[in-house]
């Protein structure tokens, strides 16, 4: 007996998959289905969150709907990974943030916003708000750094706490003994396998989206927005360096590291969610899970305005639209990182989790 | 929409392995080609939809085949199986030519990977298909739209114009009315009639009512019926099919591969008076497994049962339907509707004759009975170890041996001996050229495969002429 309905019909459908096997070369789910003949609820959300939804076990089963066998694995597996992150979210109580994600990340997203718009207001006179800054320092005119180090840090280090107990109870579930270490051979495994998207790709031909014909479209622009994401990123950190071991302060010239990177990320940041957004648009309902498709679209958003309101901000820095542009796009990355543990987000934390584990069994199993 | 008053070049019927190959050949050689498929689009293929690989030959191991397996030795294999019931001509022309196939099919967009997971007895004779069966269909049918190859669904052939061994036209259901469809030829590739029950009931009596079918229910062999009643020469035992035991709870059709049992050779297997009734130790498994469906077939009602015990479960691959269990063999007995007493006595003879031994299931190792009839030769153990576990099973048609008749050429043969002028066949419809009786892993598709290819480009060569 399982915890809820799709680990039932999980477990019903790995029974089915693990007496055939034909899916065993498509993907890392079926090869670590068939290290198992029974199937925990952990070991169900390990194997739901090490499945890419690439499609392809669904178009190459010969039981998949209209089958009587009713063989449906992609979408299965999509809904008990939904499922896993709202079981596994710190602290508990915020877990109901995963029922209706969608709504409940614009909201987080508007007050954020209004919250740094009033703010620059109420702390600055009109005239710094409106004004035209430029030269080291002009963004602390409307927010002093420290406080704007302090407030993120703050943010992000709540994120990352949060992330570490989801992980850690997933961790858990899957069978794995918290204290362990894990070894760096299956750590760098599981780093290429996530960093290539090496299971998004239908074993080879490509994903399934809208129909039969493979392509490999969500993978590019899966790898567009997470590139993207991880220059943004970068761009941050190495602004932050710059500001306390070298006394440099933002904004920097269109040629130095931070824009430079901030840039190439804020470009790989607008094509890419709005690629992943147009095919999960025409993607068959049949492999989607459909009541939480809020989720995807608010993260996809999400990562499309920290882009979007980013490069605004470098095209306008230099005229009066820059202090509202600057509210709007720390606004926006605010609520990104204060919602991180309670969104789509976390997809890639589990996924790598389970890509960690996948590597670990496939060792200890002499596979590899 | 595609244009029937046309007349094709080449006109294939049938949607499997067989079909595509010729389509995707015919297409190839510059033919202008129309598929008929009789079953729905998700449906399509035939049997293809449930295999998994394909037996060639080839001279040395590849990325994905662990050595070598000679030509010699592949002829070797079919005479074991065949019992010698096979063209010899025909049959090393094909295993000739399965050399090159391993590499056509991957032009074709058909992808291989090393044998599956329990399956390393065919790891050097097999290439498996990536994703399986119906991922190898996928992948033919797109090269073949993307060729231009014209395909029809659900296209179910009423009748066809045969002239004195000349293909003219075939009519295609359309609604209440039809469409005939003209084509200068004929590549017939659509199958057997193992899901026609009718058609085996002239053979196997009422016992065909318990029969379950591992394919679609669209394999009828209407169209092999139709050419052997237009003067197509027939080869083949009509009588005969390949029947597996597999699971009595499996859907009446369509329940492919995972209603299989592996688990004979670890138990016992009792009618339904819970008798024995054969040695289920006679040989390696994959050697013996597809006799167990005719042994079935023989028993009354057309069932059987595998009792084992609960040491033995992790021996064999997971099933799709859980064992039946029992505490004790008699409550095992009344769960599967048998008399107590009766296989209670039965257990107690056997495990009362099981000698000592030393067990390998992966050779024919020591361990067999004495003094029971039938005798277990070998992996036999007692069957002492609560919970008590059987599988009841029925027989799985996979495939009938009746066809047409052809030539190196793919070309149907006529009941005078004359070659048909332009109709051609390949696939399950004329595997028994090749495959008088028996069954090795993967040769159905070989056959498909080898003949299509040749059956397509000869009839396009025919429709240019």
């Amino acid at each position: 007996m399982h915890g809820t309905r799709i680990l039932e019909e999980a477990d019903r459908l790995m029974t089915v998959c693990n007496s055939c096997r034909y899916c065993e070369g498509l993907c890392a789910v079926f090869p670590a289905m068939e290290m198992r003949r029974s199937f925990s609820d952990g070991d169900l959300n390990y194997l739901a969150n090490l499945c890419h939804s690439c499609g392809a076990c669904y178009t190459d089963c010969q039981f998949s709907p209209p089958h009587e066998f009713n063989v449906n694995v992609p979408q299965t597996l999509a809904i008990a990974r939904n499922e896993s992150y709202a079981a596994y979210a710190w602290p508990r109580a915020f877990s109901g943030a995963f029922a209706r994600n969608g709504l409940a990340i614009s909201v987080i997203a508007a007050l954020s916003v209004a919250a740094f718009i009033f703010g620059f207001a109420a702390f600055t006179d009109r005239q710094v708000l409106l004004g035209i800054h430029t030269g080291p320092g002009a963004f602390y005119q409307l927010m002093p750094h420290n406080a704007m180090a302090a407030l993120f840090g703050a943010a992000f280090l709540y994120a990352i706490a949060a992330l570490i107990m989801g992980v850690r109870a997933f961790w858990r579930d899957i069978g794995e003994p918290v204290g362990m270490k894990t070894d760096a051979k299956s750590l760098l495994q599981a780093i290429r396998d996530a960093g290539e998207l090496r299971y998004l790709d239908g074993g080879g031909v490509g994903c399934f989206n809208e129909d039969d014909k493979p392509t490999d479209r969500r993978k590019i622009y899966h790898h567009l927005t997470f590139y993207g994401f991880a220059l943004c990123f970068a761009a941050t950190c190495v602004a932050t360096l710059y500001h306390y071991l070298f006394a440099r302060e933002a904004p920097y010239a269109w040629w130095d590291l931070p824009v430079v990177l901030g840039t190439l990320g804020g470009i790989g940041l607008l094509i890419g969610p709005v690629g992943l957004l147009a095919e999960k648009w025409k993607r068959d309902p049949v492999l989607v899970d459909e009541a939480r498709m809020g989720m995807d679209v608010a993260f996809i958003a999400m990562l499309f305005l920290t882009g979007l309101t980013g490069i605004a901000l470098l095209l306008w820095r230099d005229t009066a639209a820059m202090g509202p542009l600057l509210a709007l796009h720390l606004g926006v990355v605010f609520a990104l990182f204060v919602t991180m543990p309670y969104g789509k987000f976390v997809h890639g934390i589990y996924r790598f989790v389970a890509l960690v584990r996948y590597a670990r069994e496939r060792q200890m199993m002499g596979h590899v | 929409m595609v244009d029937l008053t046309r007349k094709f070049d080449v006109l294939v019927i049938g949607g499997g392995n067989a079909a595509l190959c010729a389509a995707i050949s015919a297409r190839r050689a510059g033919a202008s080609v129309l598929v008929l498929e009789g079953a729905p689009k998700f449906y399509r293929g035939g049997n293809t939809r449930h295999t998994r690989n394909m037996r060639c030959a080839h001279d040395s191991a590849t990325d994905i085949l662990t050595g070598p397996y000679t030509e010699e030795e592949f002829w070797n294999d079919l005479l074991v199986v065949t019992g010698g019931q096979t063209d010899e001509e025909l049959a090393k022309f094909m295993i000739r030519e399965s050399k090159d196939i391993l590499g056509w099919v991957v032009e074709q967009g058909v992808r291989w990977q090393p044998s599956l997971g329990g399956t390393l007895s065919l790891g050097r004779t097999n290439s498996f298909f990536l994703g399986g069966g119906r991922a190898m269909l996928n992948a033919l049918y797109l090269t073949a739209e993307k060729l231009g190859v014209d395909i029809l669904y659900d296209a179910e052939v009423l009748d066809l114009e045969i002239d004195n061994g000349m293909f003219l036209s075939a009519a295609l259901k359309q609604g209440d009315g039809r469409a005939d469809v003209r084509a200068s030829a004929l590549v017939a590739a659509a199958g057997g009639f193992e899901a026609n029950i009718e058609w085996l009931r002239e053979y196997w009596g009422e016992a065909a009512d318990n029969f379950l079918i591992r394919g679609t229910p669209y394999n009828r062999g209407s169209i092999l019926k139709m050419l052997l009643a237009k003067g197509v020469q027939e080869i083949g035992d009509p009588t005969q099919c390949h029947a597996v035991a597999i699971d009595a709870r499996a859907p009446k059709f369509d329940g492919g591969i995972i209603t299989r049992h592996d688990s004979v050779v670890f138990g016992i297997v009792v009618n339904n008076h819970a008798q024995r009734f054969y040695d289920e130790g006679e040989d390696i498994w994959p050697k013996r497994y597809a006799i167990w469906g005719r042994l079935v077939a023989a028993q009354p009602d057309q069932i059987a049962y595998i009792i084992f015990d609960s040491t033995v479960v992790t021996s064999f691959m997971p099933t799709l339907f859980p064992p039946i269990a029992g505490e004790s063999i008699a409550e095992l007995a009344a769960k599967l509707e048998l008399d107590p007493a009766a296989l209670e006595k039965t257990v107690a003879d056997f495990n009362a004759a099981v000698q000592p031994g030393t067990f390998d299931h992966t050779i024919l190792d020591d361990c067999r009975t004495e003094g029971v009839t039938p005798a277990k030769t070998h992996w036999a153990r007692r069957i002492e170890t609560a919970p008590y576990l059987a599988y009841p099973v029925r027989p799985g048609i996979t495939f009938t041996y009746l066809g047409t008749r052809v030539n190196k050429q793919s070309r149907m043969l006529m009941k005078d001996g004359k070659p048909a002028a332009n109709m051609f066949a390949a696939g399950e419809i004329m595997a028994g050229n090749v495959l008088g009786k028996g069954y090795a892993a993967g040769i159905g598709m070989t056959i498909g495969s080898v003949f299509g290819r040749v059956a397509g480009r000869e009839a396009a060569k025919n429709a240019k002429n």
